[in-house]
């Protein structure tokens, strides 16, 4: 079964009549129906291309947020081989909401971290719905220190609704994990790409994405609060969340425009969740050419080329 | 255009609006309930001085109290683009700043200085919550690099005091961003081998606390101090369930590990003069209150301007110049 959002449900109908038909038709041999369902499915498809090709900010929160949308474990399992998980952060715990290890992507080793927020209620609960606590984000200073001792270069895959408000992670420095993840991501001395696939949710996002190349899925968002958070400070009222979605400039392309993504990879017609092994390969495509484009540049050129990268950020806004 | 109504107009506006007297000659401790008198509040450095509960003090009334002789000189921050987003909520952000300098009387969110306390040379940084919450923005990001470049120009500590409700939605990401760009101002400093000292004040909150303000050398913070990632009532919304007395105050994050010291205000210079000389290979400190700094005798480096700005009153020194690092 299929999950629609909100604004696909003409789409749904479109969809469940085509598949009514054939449905019809497999019970009744004698029945000729598909000239009517090419029909419903050429008209899905050309709704499907008018809704995709113009989606405003708060769907793109929503496709951003799709429970089907490929999330960090495929990717990872789909783009690496020789994953080797390496967990813990020999301190308290193992986070499971956050994903690591040696990977190798084609012949070249990398470290491969990122946010996990699992796919039925099970694995969600799990890996805690993506929301990292303190010992996820001191894991993943592990795992960055490890690789730049041994000039493995980082990637970072983010999918959070931002980092985990609980007691337990309060008590245990949620704040400084952040400060000191961001603190590593910005010492490195070899390549750390970014690619943000769903939601990058805040300082939980900050934290593995202070890259030197920032890529983001033609549909992911990147926000400093959520539209709902926004709208219930900003509007007093949480249902503004459409108006603060547009207003905070949360989408790829307002990110692309003001210099914090520097690639869009484009998505399959109708987003990621409707081809994921399409969606996958053009990530993994989009990192490989990031991390040749990095491959040449030496340690320090690396720290002080994201440094000034980050220090330069704000230079432009967006036009008028 | 631009400049006249987003500087000088405020400017002119905040000059004329300033109060000559305080509206209201009495405040009441919101913990305690006393009545108190402007006058000795403000001596007090605005902490109650019958229950001790510290309110929020703005960065010049502190700067004025911390500095020998209350001289410091402002460090220039780079000006931000104005609204680079164009954002609106109910209200436009570009009037919402227009409204917080006019009632502060301040251009933004933090205060960039330089000046000797207790003869110690240093740079400090401090938020301003009256504006705008404090709230990180561009021009606090600006603010921090500008504090730490001039402490590593001048060879000197930078100390910073937080106050924030964190980062300000109305720059959207960009405000994000100004968590790796201090980061950045701190690693500066690091590199220089210079201190960097964060004063955790009431409250400090959000992706404030998640960069520069945790990632201080040594970490202090004033009594009863909010201080957090996710406040109290977002984590009360998403566990359920009563937080403890005194969770995520200062004195509970003493306790679970994640600062060096709860200090009360009163204390804090001689505190941090202290610590600053033992840090920077300097004898100790003389007690007591000091003058400003002399002028003509030992400027902490050759020609460093406007740090030991003219003061026409001062006495021959009985501390040893400060070493220049």
């Amino acid at each position: 079964m299929k999950n629609y959002l909100e604004f696909e449900k003409p789409l749904a109908e479109i969809e469940g009549k085509a598949e009514e038909l054939r449905a019809m038709a497999r019970t009744n041999t004698g029945m000729d129906i598909e000239k009517e369902a090419a029909a419903l499915d050429k008209k899905a498809g050309d709704l499907l291309k008018s809704l995709y090709g113009n989606l405003s900010a708060w769907q793109k929160c929503q496709v951003a947020r799709h429970p089907d949308r490929p999330h960090c474990k495929s990717y990872i399992e789909t783009l690496f081989t020789e994953y080797t998980p390496l967990a813990g952060d020999r301190n308290f715990a193992d986070d499971h909401s956050v994903m690591g290890g040696l990977a190798r992507l084609g012949d070249q080793a990398v470290m491969v971290i990122g946010h996990e927020k699992g796919n039925d209620t099970k694995s969600r609960i799990e890996r805690n719905f993506g929301m990292a606590r303190p010992e996820g984000y001191r894991k993943a200073i592990r795992l960055m220190e490890l690789a730049d001792r041994f000039g493995v270069p980082v990637v970072t895959i983010v999918d959070t609704p931002g980092a985990y408000p609980g007691k337990g992670a309060e008590e245990r420095g949620q704040s400084e994990a952040i400060a000191r993840a961001t603190e590593k991501c910005l010492a490195l001395k070899v390549p750390l790409v970014t690619v943000i696939i769903g939601e990058g949710g805040s300082g939980g996002a900050v934290a593995f994405a202070t890259a030197n190349r920032v890529l983001m899925l033609e549909h992911s968002i990147y926000s400093v609060i959520s539209p709902e958070g926004c709208a219930s400070i900003l509007w007093k009222n949480a249902e503004k969340m459409r108006e603060a979605a547009e207003a905070l400039r949360l989408t790829a392309q307002n990110l692309k425009e003001l210099g914090v993504c520097d690639t869009i990879v484009k998505e399959p017609l109708g987003g990621a969740h409707r081809d994921a092994p399409a969606a996958i390969d053009a990530v993994g495509k989009a990192i490989r050419k990031a991390l040749a484009d990095l491959a040449g540049t030496d340690g320090l050129d690396l720290r002080n080329n994201r440094r000034k990268k980050y220090l330069g950020i704000g230079s432009k806004g967006l036009a008028a | 255009m631009n400049w006249i109504s987003n500087y000088v107009r405020p400017t002119i506006n905040s000059i004329f609006s300033r109060r000559e007297v305080p509206e209201n000659l009495w405040t009441k401790c919101d913990e305690c309930g006393t009545m108190l008198f402007h006058r000795e509040l403000a001596d007090n450095l605005n902490v109650c001085p019958s229950c001790s509960h510290h309110m929020h003090i703005t960065p010049r009334a502190r700067f004025k109290a911390m500095f020998d002789g209350g001289v410091f000189a402002e460090v220039t921050v780079p000006e931000p683009l104005p609204d680079p987003l164009q954002f609106r909520d109910q209200k436009k952000y570009t009037d919402r700043i227009k409204d917080a300098r006019r009632t502060t009387s301040e251009k933004e969110a933090m205060l960039v200085v330089e000046g000797e306390m207790g003869r110690t040379p240093v740079v400090a940084a401090a938020q301003d919550f009256s504006f705008m919450a404090g709230s990180m923005g561009m021009y606090v990001g600006n603010a921090i690099i500008a504090a730490a470049e001039r402490a590593v120009e001048l060879g000197r500590p930078l100390i910073l005091f937080s106050a924030a409700g964190g980062a300000r939605m109305q720059e959207g990401i960009l405000s994000l961003m100004q968590m790796p760009r201090t980061t950045v101002a701190v690693e500066m400093l690091k590199e220089a081998g210079l201190p960097y000292i964060v004063v955790l004040t009431h409250p400090t909150t959000g992706g404030v606390t998640a960069s520069y303000a945790m990632l201080g050398d040594i970490q202090i913070a004033e009594p009863g101090a909010l201080i957090c990632f996710a406040g109290p009532r977002v984590i009360e919304q998403t566990i359920r369930e009563k937080l403890p007395e005194g969770f995520q105050r200062a004195e509970y994050l003493l306790d679970h590990g994640m600062l060096d010291r709860v200090t009360p205000r009163g204390q804090l210079t001689d505190e941090l003069v202290r610590i600053l000389r033992m840090l920077m290979g300097l004898p100790p400190a003389v007690a007591g209150d000091l003058p400003a700094p002399e002028t003509a005798k030992a400027p902490p480096v050759p020609d460093a301007p406007a740090a030991e700005a003219a003061t026409d009153s001062a006495p021959p020194k009985s501390t040893p110049a400060p070493k220049a690092k």
